[in-house]
């Protein structure tokens, strides 16, 4: 029988020491989890594209006369299609089965897992909690992505739940392609600047909505010289990345808990490479121009500013736009539709930057295929996929560099 | 174990791991009734797949210690009591898992009363 269909086991992801084990059964479930993601997206998927050609949009048309104007639009008429219906609700049960899987996981060995990290944490300068750092709006009004507790609950006293379970479910929403620390996003980075700018080596590197740090522990290897500042509102997530961080024998990052509309502690032209990794689309109106504003101050001269993301939405078949919309209603992530749906390069430029200076470029996940297998573009799970579209700026220097991917 | 405490006893670990993202769940199907058991077979389809794994381990496992041998339970012919048995066992299972559609038959055929009706009789005076 042939392997080359088979996924790889949640088992070969790096158990890093803050990593939750997982027994038989336990293992079981998250392998059976991201089959059913895969199956969902490969198999159930196709079929909602196929509703709509066969069934929507020819009832939108002999209603109105017209192609079908907007996402929105056909998000109306698909809410009353039975596959999508059935689609939807098997999608959006996954996703809270992923997390009740997690969570009785992570609950279950808790005290270990707090103890190495609150034993990697104790007196570290590398990590910095602020007490008065306030959970925005844009991050406290829903759980994200369905996450319940989101990324900063803490359910006891220097509890890391929702941080631990957030690191070992990314394999299953994402069925592995992330790689083995999950970290896809900031090893294509990495990958990027090594291959397409050899010569760059950033000595201050600020990561923006870092999380568990799982993306922007790859700059830190990548650039062993560089002091790397990571902030995050969720006190949860910091501890544990910086725990997750040392296990992993990288001592020049700096986890620091901050909100990124309020960077005061930084001096304007500190930093040579400031990065985000799908971060964007958790923010709001209100947020996204402070943070830019604070990014086009702190960012020195020469600096690249790189800002990881799906695809905007502009130039889409309102098809694509609204199932990669599906996340925005249905798996509590408000702001992904609206943050699509802008002209970036204008926002950059309201907040001060030269839009002469911007630059998109595709940046694709980089994990051991020999693992993971190639990242596939048929059976693409809108918005979960591998291969982002990286926005980016050069600061000062006029677009002068032509960009690849890598 | 460490000697930390988490001050959560084991019921309210259960029912974290359950517990509801913040922000309203969308309901798909146009009965909310048929989208939660939608939701209780899927967690049971997950688990039948964990305990078809867990069988494979103890499978592997009594082949490693040489108690069986590899393929034995493949090739596994049972006698014609035991198949018997299976037959008898499977129809009852089918049985348990519809009864439902079982019972809905009986009472399309039964012209049941109604509680209501019943009560009224019962409270006639």
């Amino acid at each position: 029988m042939s392997n080359s269909n088979a996924l790889p086991s949640w088992d070969v992801l790096t158990k890093h020491d803050v990593f939750p084990v997982a027994n038989h059964d336990e293992l079981a479930r998250l392998n059976f989890l991201t089959h059913l993601n895969v199956h969902l997206s490969s198999q159930i998927l196709p079929g909602v594209k196929t509703a709509y050609e066969t069934q929507v949009k020819p009832e939108i048309m002999a209603e109105t006369g017209k192609d079908p104007s907007s996402r929105h639009q056909v998000r109306q008429h698909m809410l009353n299609n039975g596959y999508f219906q059935m689609w939807s609700a098997l999608r959006r049960n996954t996703m809270e089965m992923r997390h009740q899987a997690a969570r009785a996981q992570v609950l279950g060995q808790i005290e270990n897992i707090v103890d190495k990290v609150d034993k990697a944490c104790h007196n570290d300068a590398n990590l910095q909690l602020d007490d008065n750092v306030v959970v925005p709006p844009n991050v406290a009004m829903v759980d994200i992505h369905c996450q319940p507790g989101c990324y900063y609950q803490e359910y006891f006293e220097n509890d890391v739940t929702v941080a631990a379970s957030y690191d070992l479910g990314l394999f299953v929403t994402t069925a592995g392609l992330l790689g083995a620390l999950s970290d896809g996003g900031g090893q294509g980075i990495a990958n990027w600047l090594k291959t397409q700018h050899p010569d760059f080596k950033p000595k201050r590197i600020l990561d923006i909505g870092c999380t568990v740090g799982h993306n922007a522990l790859p700059l830190a290897e990548h650039f062993p010289d560089a002091q790397v500042i990571a902030v995050d509102v969720a006190r949860p997530s910091l501890r544990y990345a910086h725990a997750r961080a040392k296990s992993l024998g990288l001592t020049n990052i700096q986890f620091v808990q901050a909100n990124a509309e309020d960077l005061r502690q930084y001096e304007d032209g500190s930093f040579d490479l400031i990065t985000t990794s799908m971060f964007l689309h958790e923010l709001s109106h209100q947020s996204m121009p402070k943070i830019l504003k604070n990014i086009n101050r702190l960012l020195a001269d020469g600096g690249l500013n790189l800002h990881l993301e799906q695809p905007q939405y502009a130039g889409m078949d309102v098809y694509q736009q609204f199932i990669r919309d599906w996340d925005t209603y249905f798996n509590n992530e408000p702001y992904w539709g609206p943050m699509h749906e802008l002209e970036l390069k204008q926002v950059f430029a309201d907040c001060g930057f030269d839009p002469q200076d911007m630059f998109d470029v595709g940046v694709v996940s980089k994990v051991d295929e020999k693992i993971f297998g190639k990242p596939k573009s048929e059976g693409e799970d809108y918005g979960r996929s591998p291969v982002w579209n990286a926005l980016g700026l050069w600061k000062g220097q006029n677009a002068k560099i032509s960009e690849k991917v890598a | 174990m460490s000697e930390l405490n988490t001050q959560l006893s084991d019921a309210e670990k259960i029912n974290l791991a359950g517990t509801k993202a913040k922000g309203q769940r969308p309901y798909f199907l146009a009965d909310k009734q048929t989208e939660q058991a939608l939701s209780v077979a899927m967690t049971l389809a997950m688990e039948l797949s964990v305990t078809k794994e867990r069988l494979a381990s103890l499978e592997c496992l009594l082949v490693d210690k040489g108690v069986i041998a590899k393929g034995e339970i493949d090739n596994y012919q049972p006698s014609k009591e035991e198949v018997a048995k299976r037959s008898l066992d499977t129809q009852a299972y089918l049985a348990r898992v519809l009864r439902i559609m079982q019972q809905d038959k009986e009472e399309l055929e039964a012209n049941d009363p109604d509680m209501q009706s019943v009560q009224d009789e019962l409270t006639k005076s």
